[in-house]
C-alpha cells in the first residue's frame, strides 16, 4: 500500500499547487507509515521533478511520451490508474484543478475509490474511519465526509495547504510507460490558447488577489487595479456585475457563480460584497476592503478596511507598496 | 439530436447557510430553492442547438425526492420537452452518476449536458463520473459548445486559458459562462410546461461511497480595522508587518 500524488507541470515547472498536492501527500503517508510516489503530468523537467523530496516525495514516475504535454483526458486518466496499479496506491491525491477535477472523477469509476473534492486539511484517522474535510455551499461551510470505500482519491483546494520545505532531500525520478495507445488520446484538444497573463500571475494560482466591482466606473479605468496587482505580485480578478457586462473578462469573476479563490491577502475594491461574492473570496486569509460606503456589507467580513473613493486610494496604495520594495 | 440535460435543486445564491442542531443536515427552512444556476447554462444551450437544428429532443432530468418536481417544471417552461425525476435522495456525486448513467443509457441520449458544478455540494465530480461509466469523452468545464452534425467543438477551460476540443457523440460536457445567456421562462412556456410529461423512475446502482457526517460555518472574521482614507499608505505597513502578507 503507498500513496500516490498526482503532480501538474508547465514549461517545465511543477505547479504551486502541486507542490501542496505532493506535501499533503507526504503527510498522509507519514500518517499511514508509508510512501508517497509521484506522478508528473504535463510538460516536466526531471530536475524539478527530484526536488519533489523536498516536499517528502520518495520516487517520482515520468512518462517522457511528448503528447502528453497537454492535457487529455482519456490518456492522463490511464497513466495514473497505471501508475496506482503499479504502486498499489490505496489513497491518490491530486490538485482541485481543472485537470484534477477531470481526471479524479474518471478515476473515481475506473478504480472503485471514494472521491473527496474541494479538501481543505489533512485526513484525520483514528477510530477506523478515514475524514476529511472539504469546502462546500460554495464558501459558504465545511462538511467531514467519511470516505468508506477501499480505494480513496482525494482533491486539494488550492492554497489550503502550506507545502512543506526540507531543503536538500531529492527523489528518485523514474521513467514509467502506461503503453498508451493512439485511441487513449482521441479527445486530444486540437489547439491550446492561452490567455495574456497581465503582470504573469494566474487568478487561480495567486497568493494575493486585487479585485475590482462596479465601483471603478468603467474598464477604462481598470488601470488602477492592475498597477496596484503589478506592484504586489498579485492577479486581478472581478465582481459578477463587472464581468456580467464586460468589462472584464469571465475567467476574472470571483465568487459563488465564477470562481472561489483562498490567497493570503484579498483587496476588494469598490465591491459592496453580495454574499454570492463573499462567498467566493471568505476563505482567503486576509481581506481588505476599499469602498466609499462605510455600509458596505464587505466590511463586515474585511480585516481591514478604508472608507474612501478608490480612485483616491488605490494610487496612494501603488505607491506605498513601491516605496517598501 | 438527443440531448439529456441534468439539473439538480439549490438553495438559491442569496441563501444564508444553517445546519440543523446537530450539525448533520441542511437547515432547509424557509429556503428558496432554484435550478443550480450553472444547469442553466446547460439547459439553455441545448434548447438553442435543438432550434437551430430544427429538429431533436431536450430530455431533463433530476435525481431527487417530490420536492424538487417546481423546479423541473421550471426548466420545461424554459423549453425541455419532457422531464425525468429519478426518486431519491442525492446521496453522493457517484450515487447521482449513477442514476444518470442508467436513463442515458435507457434513453439512448446523444448529447448529456449538466453544469460544471452544482453550489451546494461543490462536487465538480458528476459529468466525469458518467463519462467513465458510460466509456464515452467528457468535456469539462465547457464555455462554448458548438454542434456539426455528430460532431461538437467545444472550449474547455483550463487554468490560464482554454483547449478547443472536437468529439463525436454521445458525449458529455458540463457547461458554465459564457456559454450561453441562460433563459427565464414566458407566461406561454409555463402553460405549456403543466401538461409536458413527467415520468418518475425509481434508484438503481450500489451504495454511495461518501457520506457527509458533519457541517460547519467558517470562522467569524474579528471584525474590521478601519484605516483613515487620507493615511492609506499605512495599510500597506499593517500588512507587511502585522498581517505580514506583503
Amino acid at each position: 500500500m503507498s500513496v500516490l500524488v498526482v503532480v501538474e507541470c508547465d514549461k517545465g515547472e511543477v505547479k504551486k499547487s502541486s507542490l501542496e498536492v505532493a506535501s499533503y501527500g507526504a503527510q498522509v503517508a507519514a500518517q499511514l507509515g508509508t510512501t508517497a510516489t509521484a506522478i508528473a503530468v504535463g510538460e516536466a523537467n526531471e530536475a524539478n521533478l527530484a526536488k519533489l523530496g523536498e516536499q517528502g516525495i520518495s520516487k517520482v514516475l515520468y512518462d517522457a511520451e511528448p503528447r502528453l504535454k497537454d492535457f487529455v483526458n482519456n490518456a492522463y486518466t490511464k497513466l495514473i490508474a497505471t501508475a496506482a496499479e503499479q504502486e498499489q496506491a490505496q489513497i491518490i491525491v491530486l490538485a482541485n484543478s481543472n485537470i484534477g477535477a477531470a481526471v479524479g472523477s474518471r478515476l473515481s469509476v475506473r478504480l472503485k475509490a471514494s472521491l473527496a473534492t474541494n479538501v481543505v486539511d489533512l485526513p484525520k484517522t483514528d477510530g477506523g474511519q478515514f475524514v476529511v474535510k472539504r469546502g462546500a455551499f460554495s464558501g459558504k461551510a465545511f462538511a467531514d465526509m467519511v470516505l468508506s470505500g477501499d480505494r480513496k482519491i482525494i482533491a486539494v483546494k488550492k492554497n489550503s495547504i502550506e507545502a512543506q520545505h526540507e531543503a536538500g532531500k531529492t527523489a528518485e525520478v523514474s521513467s514509467f510507460s502506461a503503453q498508451l495507445s493512439e485511441a487513449d488520446f482521441a479527445d486530444a484538444p486540437k489547439q491550446v490558447v492561452m490567455q495574456d497573463q497581465a503582470g504573469g500571475v494566474l487568478l487561480p494560482e495567486a497568493e494575493r488577489v486585487v479585485s475590482g466591482g462596479r465601483g471603478l466606473k468603467g474598464p477604462e479605468n481598470w488601470h488602477l487595479i492592475e498597477d496596484l496587482a503589478k506592484a504586489l505580485g498579485a492577479a486581478t480578478a472581478c465582481s459578477k456585475p463587472v464581468s456580467d457586462v464586460d468589462w472584464r473578462p469571465h475567467h476574472e469573476h470571483v465568487g459563488q457563480t465564477g470562481i472561489t479563490v483562498s490567497p493570503n491577502l484579498y483587496i476588494a475594491c469598490g465591491i459592496s460584497g453580495a454574499i454570492q461574492h463573499l462567498a467566493g473570496v471568505n476563505s482567503s486569509k486576509v481581506i481588505v476592503v476599499i469602498n466609499k460606503d462605510p455600509e458596505a456589507p464587505f466590511f463586515k467580513a474585511a480585516d481591514y478596511g478604508i472608507v474612501g473613493d478608490v480612485f483616491e486610494v488605490l494610487p496612494k496604495l501603488t505607491a506605498a507598496v513601491k516605496e517598501l520594495s | 439530436m438527443k440531448f439529456l440535460v441534468c439539473i439538480s435543486n439549490v438553495p438559491d445564491t442569496t441563501t444564508k447557510i444553517t445546519f440543523t442542531p446537530d450539525n448533520k443536515e441542511f437547515n432547509k427552512a424557509g429556503v428558496q430553492f432554484v435550478i443550480n444556476p450553472w444547469d442553466e447554462y446547460a439547459l439553455t444551450r441545448a434548447i438553442e442547438l435543438k432550434e437551430a437544428a430544427g429538429s431533436g429532443t431536450v430530455t431533463v432530468l433530476n435525481v431527487g425526492e417530490a420536492d424538487t418536481e417546481p423546479n423541473i417544471r421550471k426548466a420545461l417552461a424554459i423549453g425541455a420537452d419532457d422531464a425525468i425525476r429519478v426518486n431519491a435522495f442525492p446521496q453522493d456525486a457517484y450515487f447521482v452518476a449513477e442514476q444518470i448513467a442508467a436513463v442515458a443509457k435507457e434513453g439512448g441520449y446523444d448529447v448529456i449536458l449538466m453544469g460544471k458544478e452544482s453550489i451546494d455540494y461543490n462536487g465538480f465530480q458528476v459529468h466525469g463520473m458518467v463519462g467513465e461509466m458510460l466509456g464515452i469523452p467528457t468535456v469539462a468545464p465547457a464555455m462554448k459548445l458548438d454542434m456539426s452534425g455528430n460532431t461538437a467543438t467545444l472550449e474547455r477551460e483550463i487554468e490560464g486559458g482554454k483547449e478547443i476540443v472536437q468529439v463525436n457523440t454521445p458525449f458529455v460536457a458540463s457547461c458554465q459562462q459564457p456559454m450561453c445567456e441562460p433563459r427565464i421562462p414566458n407566461m406561454r412556456g409555463i402553460m405549456t410546461a403543466r401538461t409536458k410529461p413527467l415520468k418518475v423512475v425509481q434508484p438503481v446502482g450500489e451504495p454511495a461511497l461518501t457520506k457527509v457526517t458533519e457541517y460547519a460555518l467558517p470562522p467569524k472574521k474579528q471584525g474590521v480595522k478601519l484605516i483613515p482614507a487620507e493615511s492609506a499608505g499605512d495599510l500597506i505597513k499593517l500588512l507587511r508587518n502585522e498581517a505580514k502578507v506583503i
